[in-house]
């Protein structure tokens, strides 16, 4: 049967990164921020498989990549929540606009 | 001729005694800054005389007396020719200035002992006078136009200090400031006479100067077809110059600060507006005077004009005028103008031709001499009334014998009574009007003949008449207006009422009053000449019976008006109405003055200015400061401490980056 084209995959990825990429730059909530963030994280997982398979089907370098990237985003989760809970600590919100100290 | 060092110390030990006194005079001298200043002026003085001794017992050559010109420093070089050379000439005016300058500051060093005893600011009145006499040496010493510019605003200065010296008194620095004003105005003219003359010659050297503007040749006949409105810069020049020298010697229309000069302490009025900077014009005029007497200016005329105006105009005021100070202000004045008119009658006559020279010398030399010896005895007569009016004096020639004897010396000699010295130089005065011009001779006539009434009128008013009630109490004296008295007056415990004066105070003025009874003896005219060659004098001969006839008819009237004190002058006054109230308010000379700078150039270029450099210069920028600050508060608002719109602007940088470097690559 024939291949979805990879162009579409490849809007498929590149509408989800600008999707996150709107989420972080506008949403209010450091959680739902953080979820964009995972949101970018896997649009990016879902081009190396896409390039992987139509590229270098008989090799496994992009998909070794995106395990990579789970592993990192994890990390990078856990890592975010120990910020929040700082920025929790101080601000006593999770709301980005109580954290803006650092204006002229 | 005298050894050059010699010569240079006649300046700067007085220049020493200011920096010492002025540095440490008031932690280590404040009892002995007398001494010390006047034992630094005693020797300047010994040095003057002794160069004057060997100067004019020695300076012969081919039988004239020449210019030596001493000592030379190049100080300051625009261009090959144009260059400020420091340098000392010597000639005889300036031997004779130097021997003037030391004397009367030596007698006033002296008077001031006893006059400023007890003074606060004891150390800062003598740096001040030596810082005076410093200047005054080095502006008749100069060999060089700019040098004696840059002694000229010294003494400008110093005079400026010593008349504002009781700072206190709102109406001294009033004063003081409108002495440097004037004269600073004047020297504005001073200044552009100096850049004329020395473009043209392409020199600032007074003897090149003077040959290069006399002798036919390229520049002389440059700076004569140069013409300006119509008149040719030569004239412009030596015009301007004597502005200068007209601000600075209170002539007409510019002696508007000398009557109120008279608020610094008597000393100083004796010093510096009687004997030695007031005449710093006429000296200047003689410096330059082979260049106006060149026959083609009329800057002569200028001098000769200004000259007898002034005296005729100040000798009318003073015969109105109360206080005691301004009435010697105003009789200066009408000397000096006598002298200024004396070196301007240069223009008409044949072999006479430079016996104005001579005679405005000859007066400048005697009148030191009266005038100093008038101002001091007048300090003594304010220290005894504690006043300067002439209505709280009276019948004093008891309580002050000595002051009495010498004041009446300088009288006669300031009215030209022979053999007293002011007749003598007055005379020669004459004689150059004589030769020159008729009218100006008459008015010169007249004019003495006022100086003998005003004069006799001050000392009948002071020594003769009923005496004051207040010359024996603490009055408080009558501090009239424009009067005021000098602050050293509360010495009263220290016996001042039962002695006439101390010693320092009656020395010089014994000492001034030997010099007003024979200074006229000297042989002036084998000494200083224009050219330095001797010229025969003139005895008491015909020509001298009209001026002291004059004279003598003004003493008697002064006389008959004040000697007894009666209701006669009041009578003379209403009869004289117009002419008396016009002169009591000095010709509302001041009047007009004030208007001018008060209604014309306040409001017509002070203001306009005022509001341009408000609204337009400041407006400007104000306009800069407020753009740039509304620029900085937009772009303040980009750091908004959210991270959102940090995040916002890295995307929008890669992005535009992005873009960029596609388009380069493709």
């Amino acid at each position: 049967m024939n291949q979805v084209p990879l162009i579409h995959i490849l809007f498929l990825s590149t509408a989800l990164f600008f999707v996150g990429m709107y989420g972080l730059l506008t949403r209010r909530n450091l959680i739902t921020m953080l979820m964009s963030v995972e949101l970018i994280l896997n649009s990016v997982n879902i081009n190396f498989v896409a390039f992987n398979r139509y590229l270098y089907a008989d090799r496994l370098d992009g998909v070794f990549f995106s395990l990579f990237i789970v592993a990192i985003a994890a990390a990078e989760a856990a890592v975010a929540i120990a910020i929040i809970i700082n920025l929790y600590r101080n601000f006593k919100s999770i709301d980005v606009e109580a954290a803006d100290e650092m204006k002229f | 001729m005298p050894n050059s060092v010699y010569i240079v110390l006649i300046p700067l030990l007085p220049l020493a005694g200011f920096v010492v006194l002025g540095l440490f005079g008031r932690r280590f001298f404040s009892r002995s800054a007398g001494l010390l200043g006047t034992g630094v002026v005693l020797v300047s003085a010994v040095l003057a005389v002794w160069v004057a001794w060997r100067y004019l017992g020695a300076g012969w050559t081919d039988g004239h007396f020449g210019q030596y010109v001493p000592v030379r420093w190049n100080w300051l070089t625009f261009s090959p020719g144009i260059s400020i050379e420091m340098s000392i000439i010597l000639d005889p005016i300036s031997v004779m200035m130097i021997f003037v300058v030391t004397f009367i500051s030596l007698m006033v060093h002296i008077y001031s002992l006893g006059y400023m005893k007890g003074e606060p600011r004891y150390a800062t009145y003598y740096s001040f006078l030596n810082l005076f006499t410093f200047s005054m040496l080095g502006l008749v010493l100069a060999g060089n136009i700019f040098e004696t510019y840059i002694f000229w605003e010294l003494v400008g200065c110093s005079s400026f200090l010593l008349i504002g010296y009781y700072f206190d008194r709102p109406s001294a620095v009033r004063a003081a400031n409108k002495a440097f004003i004037v004269t600073r105005f004047a020297d504005l003219g001073f200044l552009i006479g100096i850049l004329i003359l020395s473009f043209h010659a392409e020199t600032l050297d007074f003897r090149t100067l003077i040959e290069r503007l006399t002798q036919p040749g390229p520049l002389l006949t440059g700076i004569m077809t140069a013409s300006f409105l119509g008149i040719s810069l030569l004239s412009w020049g030596l015009v301007l110059v004597f502005m200068g020298g007209a601000g600075k010697s209170a002539m007409f229309p510019l002696h508007i600060w000398l009557p109120d000069a008279m608020e610094g302490p008597t000393p100083v009025s004796a010093l510096i507006h009687a004997a030695t900077m007031v005449v710093a014009g006429v000296y200047l005029v003689a410096r330059l005077y082979p260049v106006y007497m060149y026959p083609v200016t009329d800057a002569s005329q200028v001098v000769l004009y200004v000259g007898a105006l002034s005296a005729l105009l100040a000798a009318v005021i003073a015969c109105t005028q109360t206080d005691i100070k301004r009435v010697l202000a105003y009789s200066t004045m009408s000397q000096i103008g006598y002298m200024m008119f004396a070196l301007g009658t240069v223009h008409y006559s044949g072999e006479a031709a430079t016996l104005g020279y001579t005679a405005a010398m000859f007066h400048l030399f005697t009148h030191a001499f009266f005038k100093a010896l008038l101002f001091l005895c007048a300090g003594v007569i304010i220290h005894r009334v504690h006043s300067n009016e002439m209505t709280a004096m009276g019948g004093l020639r008891r309580a002050l014998p000595l002051t009495h004897v010498c004041f009446l010396i300088a009288c006669l000699a300031i009215s030209g009574i022979p053999p007293f010295a002011g007749f003598f130089s007055k005379e020669d005065i004459l004689l150059a009007a004589w030769n020159a011009n008729k009218p100006v001779y008459y008015i010169g006539l007249f004019t003495s003949g006022l100086t003998a009434f005003y004069m006799f009128r001050l000392y009948f008013s002071v020594f003769w008449g009923r005496p004051m009630v207040g010359s024996g109490d603490h009055g408080a004296g009558g501090d009239h207006g424009a009067g005021g008295h000098h602050g050293a007056g509360g010495r009263h415990e220290a016996g001042g009422h039962h002695r006439e004066a101390p010693f320092t105070m009656k020395l010089p003025l014994v000492i001034l009053a030997l010099g007003a009874v024979f200074a006229g003896w000297v042989p002036f005219s084998r000494l200083v000449t224009y050219d330095g060659v001797p010229q025969a004098g003139h005895g008491i001969g015909v020509f001298s019976i009209a001026p002291v006839t004059v004279a003598l008819i003004g003493i008697a009237i002064a006389a008959y008006l004040y000697r007894v004190v009666s209701d006669r002058p009041k009578r003379a006054a209403v009869a004289f109405r117009g002419v008396y109230q016009f002169a009591y308010h000095k010709f509302y000379i001041d009047e007009v003055y004030s208007f001018i700078t008060k209604k014309v150039i306040f409001n017509l270029i002070g203001r306009p200015a005022a509001w341009v450099d408000r609204n337009i210069v400041d407006g400007l920028m104000n306009f800069l400061a407020a753009v740039t600050a509304r620029i900085a508060v937009g772009i303040k608002g980009l750091q908004s401490g959210k991270v959102q719109d940090y995040a916002l602007y890295f995307f929008v940088g890669i992005a535009g980056l992005a873009i960029i470097f596609i388009y380069i690559y493709t």
